[in-house]
Formats: structure tokens, sequence, C-alpha cells
């Protein structure tokens, strides 16, 4: 039986117990704590919690100034809120500056709890990826977010954290060590390479299995920290099967895929698969039906490896 | 009209006017020097630059990232050369300095870079921001029980930015007493729009009417003064600072390019490029 967690209730968790190790952390929320869980810091330090409202940009103003006397805030809000909505702001105050605020984006991905192409943000990552200073995390499930987000408090970086909000599998134990910029090979193989970020890589290593059954070895690569990639561990684990197949929950431009590319075409060409969605935009509907329409689920990955491996 | 009681000494007042026709002097010589730049702006803002640098605002050039100084951001970006400028006066960086702006590894960039020049507080440039920047600095003191006040300069025109208006209500939600805009109420902007008043239809510089009322609407708490005006100016800074239980807006009514007679009034020197003859003459005019 796999065990299942919400990377929403771990951060939410997880700000508490940063909080009372912290007391510089603060937690801004955009009026959604009750979806983020960010309430449960709200509950833990209410003097801590600073509700500033349907008002994302001026939130991001007021982190940059809270920064600015020592403060640590994290941002609670939706990706494409903390993105599409603030990017001017975060580029002029926050990246430009390079100043110490997290950005904690729930529903990430095409999973939003049936909200639909307004609250599906498909290009985050594109966008991140572009913006000089930003360091990206998308961790896979709830041990390695709890890890990560202890990470991103040693670090100063401003960071970008890809949240997903519904329960996925849990892949890592608690001794796993989620490092800024180091990639985990999370099954070893020698046929085909697949690289995956946040929960796209529980739905990786199930298509490994779907592939082992059929004789095919897949190598699976977990990137969690997307920016700074670690350029070295990507160059390798091409070099292990000399096929790499990249698939997130994702535009399939300027995401994972374009970021491996982009280092594999200058230091060790590979045939190659970049997989995510199609350059389009979403629509509501229940989990599992998105990633099937979509072109995001198990099947398809496992289908993505075998086309790339019979090029 | 009631004699009002003066609050600086002869002395201090007529130093600061004369810092503020040097500083005049030396955004000139910059802009003329880079061959770019913003002059109206800058020559609007000179006098509130010069009452908070010179009178109002808890600094010390010599530590500029002392923990408990007043924390001053130019949300109007545009006018850096303003504020590069009174900070040299000030003694944050050499005069001379003032006459790399704009030019490449200057740390006078065409707008305020807090990496690079110490005493700046926030990088401003894309409007609308500063007020939210200064919002979280008078947040994070009262969080911190520190006693620095904030003070965001804005734009006119800015404040046609929604974002404003977002800093304006949390603002007042969390009775940021410790927080004061200064509006440079110069009513002129880049360029403007067409519209029609009084059956004639022109061009509008005006960036809107009555800032007053906006922000009291929102809660605040809000001043008016002469902006050219150094006592009225430290009068209301002062004002702001010792109220109580709301944030301050003062409208600061202001001249775009004062002190240039030829340039005073005329939305085209916003940023303009002066031939020697018009450098010349305004200096003529800033020396007298």
């Amino acid at each position: 039986m796999t065990k299942l967690e919400a990377q929403r209730e771990v951060w939410g968790q997880t700000l508490v117990d940063l909080g009372k190790q912290y007391p510089e952390l603060l937690v801004l929320d955009g009026d959604l704590a009750n979806s983020t869980r960010a309430e449960l810091f709200e509950n833990a330090f209410p003097e801590r919690f600073l509700q500033m409202g349907i008002a994302e940009q001026n939130m991001m103003g007021v982190a940059a100034g809270l920064a600015g006397v020592g403060f640590v805030p994290w941002l609670s809000s939706f990706a494409v809120f903390l993105t599409s909505r603030t990017l001017d702001q975060l580029r002029m105050v926050v990246a430009q500056p390079k100043l110490n605020v997290k950005l904690g984006a729930g529903y990430a991905g095409i999973m939003t709890s049936k909200t639909g192409k307004t609250h599906q943000e498909v290009g985050d990552v594109a966008v991140m990826r572009a913006m000089p200073n930003m360091v990206i995390i998308a961790p896979a499930d709830g041990p390695e977010l709890r890890s990560a987000m202890a990470a991103m408090m040693r670090d100063a970086s401003p960071t970008y954290l890809r949240l997903t909000r519904d329960a996925t599998p849990v892949i890592f134990d608690e001794k796993h060590r989620f490092e800024i910029g180091k990639v985990y090979v999370v099954r070893e193989g020698t046929d085909v390479t697949i690289m995956s970020y946040g929960p796209q890589t529980t739905r990786a290593l199930k298509a490994a299995d779907i592939l082992a059954k059929e004789g095919i070895s897949s190598h699976v690569v977990h990137v969690p920290t997307i920016k700074p990639l670690d350029e070295d561990a990507i160059a390798a684990a091409a070099e292990k099967t000399g096929r790499v197949l990249t698939t997130e929950d994702h535009n399939k431009y300027g995401g994972l895929g374009g970021a491996v590319a982009e280092v594999l075409a200058q230091r060790r060409p590979t045939r190659m698969r970049i997989h995510g969605w199609q350059d389009v935009f979403g629509e509501s509907g229940d989990n599992d039906a998105l990633l099937e329409k979509y072109g995001l689920s198990s099947t398809h990955i496992a289908r993505e490896a075998r086309s790339l491996l019979a090029q | 009209m009631a004699r009002i009681a003066p609050i600086l000494t002869p002395e201090k007042l007529a130093d600061m006017k004369a810092k503020a026709r040097e500083n005049r002097r030396l955004i000139v010589e910059a802009i003329n020097y880079a061959k770019a730049g913003h002059l109206g702006g800058p020559l609007s803002v000179t006098d509130i630059l010069v009452a908070l640098y010179f009178d109002v605002a808890r600094v010390d050039p010599k530590r500029p990232y002392w923990e408990d100084r007043d924390r001053i951001i130019l949300s109007k970006g545009h006018s850096a050369i303003g504020l590069y400028c009174v900070l040299a006066l000030k003694g944050y960086l050499p005069v001379e300095e003032t006459l790399t702006f704009d030019a490449i590894d200057s740390r006078l960039q065409g707008h305020p870079d807090m990496t690079k020049l110490p005493g700046l507080d926030a990088s401003t440039g894309s409007l609308g921001q500063g007020l939210s920047v200064g919002l979280g600095y008078a947040l994070g003191a009262k969080l911190k029980g520190k006693d620095f006040h904030t003070w965001a300069i804005l734009g006119d025109g800015e404040i046609q930015e929604g974002q404003i208006w977002e800093a304006a209500f949390v603002a007042d939600r969390y009775r940021l007493d410790n927080l004061t805009a200064i509006l440079d109420f110069n009513q002129i902007q880049q360029f403007g729009w067409i519209a029609t008043k009084g059956g004639e239809t022109r061009k509008m510089h005006a960036s809107g009417t009555n800032p007053g009322d906006k922000f009291a609407s929102f809660g605040w708490h809000t001043l008016e003064c002469d902006g050219h005006d150094i006592e009225d100016l430290v009068r209301a800074l002062r004002a702001a600072k010792a109220h109580k239980g709301q944030p301050t807006a003062i409208i600061a009514h202001t001249v775009k390019g004062k002190g240039v007679s030829y340039m005073e009034h005329d939305y085209n020197w916003h940023a303009k490029v002066m031939s020697d003859a018009d450098y010349q003459a305004a200096v003529k005019e800033l020396i007298s």
C-alpha cells in the first residue's frame, strides 16, 4: 500500500516547526491560508502571520521591506499569483537586490482542485528560470519538502518553492536529506534515463515499473532543484544510458526539458524527448482525468520512453 | 493670513535653501554631462529631499546600514539624480561622483539600485512599488520594536498604479503611523492623455485631482504643504512623524522643473537633453 501525503499539509506544519527554530521567520498570506494550510502558522504564531489581503503585488513589496530589516518572509499563495500576477514586483524589489524572500507557490501544476485554467500556471518554471538570482525547488513528496524547507532557511537566496496541492505518493523516507542544487537517482537503470521533479517523479517511477515488465531498464533521476542545475550530474546521467526523457507537470517549453537540453546540447549531445503540457492552457477536472487528458500519467511517460528508445 | 512661528533658525533655513539651490545646479550639471536623464521630476522633488535629509529624517551618512536609521524610498525612481545629488551633499558619496550618473560601471544607475550605492533603501524605477516596500519596513519596525520612521516619496503620475492603493489599503489595516507617503504633486506627468474639459478637447498632462481625498478615503491622515517652502515642508514632515494611529500622506504642492524658469510647468522637460544655450541659461539662474 503506497503511503500518500499532501504537500500543503507538510508546508503548513513545517512553517510551524521552522517558526519555533527561527524567530525571524514570518509568513505573509494573500488570503488563501485555509487553502494553502499556512493557517497552521497563524494558529501557532499569530503575531508573525501577516495577512496581506488579496493584493499580491503589494505583498511582494512588503516582503522586500521586511527582508530589509532582517526578517525572512515566506509568502504563501498560489503559483499563478506568485509568478504571473507579481512578476514585475518580484523582478525589481526581490530578485534584482537578491533579497532573502521565500515564495511558497501552492497549487502548482495541473492539479488545482478543479479550479481550471485561470488557476493553473503552466509556465512558472520557465519564468523563474529566466529570472536571475532565483533558486527553484520542486520537492517530490512530504519528506523531501520538510528537508527542503529547512535547507531554504539555511540559505539566503530568493527562492521559488513549487508545491502540489493534493496527496501524492511518498517515495522518500525521513532520512532523505535534500540539498539545494543536488539531483537524486531514485532508480538505477541502463536503457533510458528519465528526469523529472515534483510529484511527477512518483509517476516517473511508476512508468519505470511498467517499462520493467517489458524488459526496459529505466534510470530515474529526480531533479528537485531546477535552478541552479547540477550540470555535472545531468551529463553523467545522460552518459549512463545515452537516452534522456524529461517529464514534467509544466509546459514542454522552458521547463526542466529545456534546462536539460541546454546542458546536453553543449556538453554531451544526447538523444532526448521533452515531455510536458503540450503548450496549451488547462481546464477543470479530477486529477486523474486531467493527468490522462493532458498526457502526464505514468502510462504516457512509459509511452514516451518507448518512442525515445525506438528512435 | 495667520502668522506661523518659524521652526528653523534663520541660519539653518538659509543653509537648507542654499543646499536646495546647489542640488538643482548639480542635477542640471550631471544631466548635461550625461546627455541623458530626467530634469523636471528631480527639480520638483529637490526641496522635499533636502527637508528630509537635512532636518527631519534620522540618517547618518557614515552608517548607511545603521539598523535604526529612517528608511527613505524614492518610489518615483526616475528622479534618481535628484536623490544622488542630495546624498552627495549629505556626505554619502563624493560630489564629483554625481557626474558618473548613467555611465557604465557607475554606482549611480539611471534608476536607484540598492545593491550598488549604500544609502538606498530600495531599488525603484518600475513605478508604483516603493510604498509597498516602505510598508514592509514600517511593519518590520513595529514587529522589532524599532522607532525609526519610513518615508516613501511618490510621483503624482505614479499613483495611477493600482499597487499604490493596495499598499494604502494594507497600511490602514495595520495602522502604520511610522509610515509617511510624500506626494510630489507637480500635476504634470510624462505625456498625459487627450481629454475634453469645458467643451474643449486638448492634451491633459495633469496627473489627477484631489489625491489627499483619495488617501483620506483609505483611512490615512493627510497634510498639504508647499513643496518648495523648506519651513512648510519641515513642519509637515515633523507633523507626519508625530501623528499617531494612522499613516500620513503629505500632498506637497510642487512645480515640475522648479528653479529653471523655462523648464517650469512644461512636460517636455520631463526628460530632455539640453542644448549648450539651455544649459548656460539654467546654470545662470541657479547660481544667481
